[in-house]
């Protein structure tokens, strides 16, 4: 089998045997299947089996675009550092960051076109919250996963604290930021049935396309992966591997501190004081390893995992634990995981198949 | 002083599961496997524990073992899930991080759910007592000073801890099987070539520290809570990663980082009672293990002391 077809058919099995490990799940535990993927295609469409006489709600394709687009984002964020052999773990922290930046920003100076500063002060803040690891890599050679874990726990304590003394905080969330430093309009409001549907998703294609093309077409994104494919080769080869690696961690803090700023300005409005990370960085992880660190992979995969996320309080209220979508979705991550198994197991069906051809 | 004193007690009760929750990493790091999900099985034996204790404690001949039988039942749940990260990344040779992250969040998802099919909410229901402290140890509790400090009114989990840190320094610096997992940790080839399975002794590795960590996830449950919710093990599991770094992969190393972090952890309920401290913010206090551990890092950096080959994906034909 060559390697092409390879990439995308691991992705694929791994979600189907993840798929599959749900609705055992559900069976052992004398659950409806159907309500899944009815639940599913609800939160996808809005069309509901159940409810066939209600039509089709936008509703929920807009909540759907809208927990799709930090997800995206975060997946994005992974995939570039990956492909530069980075496994940027603290994204959530960066994803906090950019969220306490933009919040700070929207509410202590009302400006105009504040949403387009806001953004773009959540991915500054995002880029040098991962300066940290990138450098301490370079620099002292130290794991760029436990200081990315250490990372996170910090920037969750410390936004809090900042967030917490902003004019008007309260114990829980921040006042609602000013409404020009939101991406939430009426219009999109009212093609969607009143869905927080917002501006936001333009941010996100024009990263998905920004990061096809750096990945792809530039001579910068060939020494990245470069870098990720052979250290030392690409050291050899005149690449400055340092300068790629860093280069490569911040523009992915940037990708999450823009997700964190779009958490903020589009989904809430306003900025949340955390009792436990909210794993929008975790997510990041699964989407971009299963949609392989590429542009196109990620945008598929990305809407997979939003899905299996929007859908959990339909899946409740058609009667089963909303949690088998967590179970699901981590389940992919671990046979993607396991891929090493699942190339085995698929060169075996091949050869048979070509030996049957002979 | 006398405050200082009236803390201990706090002190050990934070520490108690990150000192166990180190060991867990301990023993899988020096065997060469990154286990970045001592969290996830935390979580798991915080749920088992939970559950087990909560229908034990319904039976009246077993009520007053409950919280013990379900310490061991968790140890069990532990072992049982670390299968998961020893298949994937020893016979499979899937990368430590992906494999521990993904368990990670499978932990959270499955327990939920099995709280949902069992108890129908997203919670157990709350044990009567679990395991319940010590008023005064006989004897030792009359000692000045440490008497007050380590013998009054504290878990028997801390001395059990305790008893592990010395186990475990036993078991990987004074027995052969513990040198065989050193070496599967420095170099697994040259272990090899040296007949040892590297294989067998890595599964042992990781499922000890399965064990190790679904007992820590028990304790926190009993020590710190009433029930099972998402948010009982709330980065424990992690700072327990930070303890086996800032302990130098070393169990009497862990044992005084636990300490230490627990101590900045009571500090940050007790501030408000000491002067110049009272003016920090408490997310200061919780956010000390995690910034010393990244100094920590940079201080040891470059003087090798973390297990040579951890986290590599091991190759028998590597040279």
């Amino acid at each position: 089998m060559n390697k092409k077809n390879e990439k995308i058919l691991v992705p694929l099995v791994a979600i189907f045997i993840g798929i599959l490990v749900g609705c055992i799940m559900l069976l052992l535990s004398g659950k409806s299947i159907s309500a899944l993927f009815v639940g599913l295609i609800k939160g996808l469409v809005g069309f509901d089996f159940y409810k066939p006489q209600l039509g089709i709600n936008l509703r929920y394709p807009g909540e759907f675009l809208v927990s799709a687009m930090p997800i995206l984002l975060t997946g994005l964020a992974i995939g570039f550092a990956y492909r530069c052999g980075m496994f940027n773990i603290g994204a959530e922290g960066q994803v906090i960051m950019g969220s306490l930046a933009s919040c700070m920003l929207a509410i202590l100076v009302p400006m105009p076109f504040s949403a387009v500063f806001c953004l773009i002060a959540g991915a500054i803040f995002g880029a040098l919250w991962a300066f940290i690891p990138g450098f301490l890599k370079c620099k002292f050679n130290i794991s760029e996963v436990v200081t990315g874990i250490m990372l996170n726990y910090t920037a969750m304590y410390g936004a809090n604290y900042f967030l917490r003394n902003l004019p008007g905080s309260n114990p829980q969330r921040t006042v609602d930021i000013p409404q020009n430093a939101k991406l939430q309009t009426e219009f999109l409001a009212n093609i969607s049935q009143n869905s927080r549907l917002h501006w936001g998703f333009i941010v996100v294609i024009i990263a998905l396309i920004v990061y096809w093309f750096i990945i792809e077409k530039t001579s910068f994104g060939y020494s990245l992966r470069a870098t990720g494919f052979n250290k030392e080769g690409a050291r050899y080869a005149g690449i400055k591997v340092d300068r790629s690696i860093i280069y490569s961690i911040m523009i992915s803090g940037a990708l999450a501190g823009l997700a964190g700023a779009i958490i903020v300005q589009g989904t809430f409005g306003y900025g949340r004081i955390m009792v436990a990370q909210d794993n929008y960085g975790f997510d990041g992880i699964a989407v971009a390893l299963v949609g392989a660190s590429n542009a196109i992979g990620i945008l598929f995969s990305g809407m997979l995992f939003a899905l299996l996320k929007v859908s959990q309080p339909i899946l409740q209220i058609n009667g089963i634990p909303k949690e088998i979508g967590e179970i699901i979705s981590s389940s992919i991550v671990f046979f993607v995981a396991l891929q090493y198994a699942i190339k085995i197991v698929l060169a075996k069906f091949t050869k048979k198949d070509s030996g049957g051809a002979k | 002083m006398s405050l200082i004193i009236e803390m201990f007690p706090t002190v050990l009760l934070v520490a108690t599961p990150i000192i166990i929750g180190g060991l867990a990493g301990l023993f899988s790091e020096r065997s060469g496997i990154v286990n970045i999900c001592i969290e996830g099985i935390m979580v798991v034996g915080a749920f088992t524990g939970a559950t087990v204790c909560v229908f034990l404690e319904k039976v009246p001949s077993l009520a007053p073992y409950a919280g013990w039988i379900a310490c061991v039942a968790a140890i069990v749940a532990g072992t049982i899930y670390s299968i998961l990260l020893a298949v994937s990344t020893i016979t499979f040779k899937a990368d430590h991080t992906i494999a521990g992250t993904a368990i990670n969040l499978l932990s959270t998802g499955l327990t939920v759910y099995l709280c949902q099919i069992i108890f129908n909410q997203q919670r157990t229901e709350t044990f009567v007592k679990g395991i319940s402290r010590i008023k005064e140890v006989a004897v030792l509790s009359d000692i000045p000073i440490i008497g007050n400090m380590f013998f009054k009114n504290v878990y028997p989990t801390t001395f059990i801890a305790l008893l592990l840190v010395l186990i475990s320094y036993y078991i990987i610096f004074k027995t052969s099987f513990g040198l065989r997992l050193r070496s599967c940790g420095e170099n697994p080839q040259a272990a090899a070539s040296m007949g040892i399975n590297v294989y067998k002794i890595r599964y042992a590795a990781v499922l000890c520290s399965g064990a190790f960590a679904g007992l820590a996830g028990a304790v926190m449950v009993f020590t710190n809570g009433i029930q099972f919710t998402v948010l009982s093990i709330h980065g424990v599991g992690f700072i327990s990663i930070a303890a086996l770094i800032f302990g130098k992969w070393n169990p009497f190393g862990i044992l005084g980082a636990s300490i230490f972090f627990g101590f900045s952890t009571a500090l940050g309920s007790y501030a408000s009672f000491i002067p110049y401290l009272n003016k920090l913010p408490s997310e200061f206090f919780a956010a000390i293990p995690y910034v010393l551990t990244v100094v920590a890092l940079i201080v040891f950096s470059g003087k090798a002391i973390g297990p040579k080959a951890a986290g590599e994906i091991y190759d028998s034909g590597k040279r």
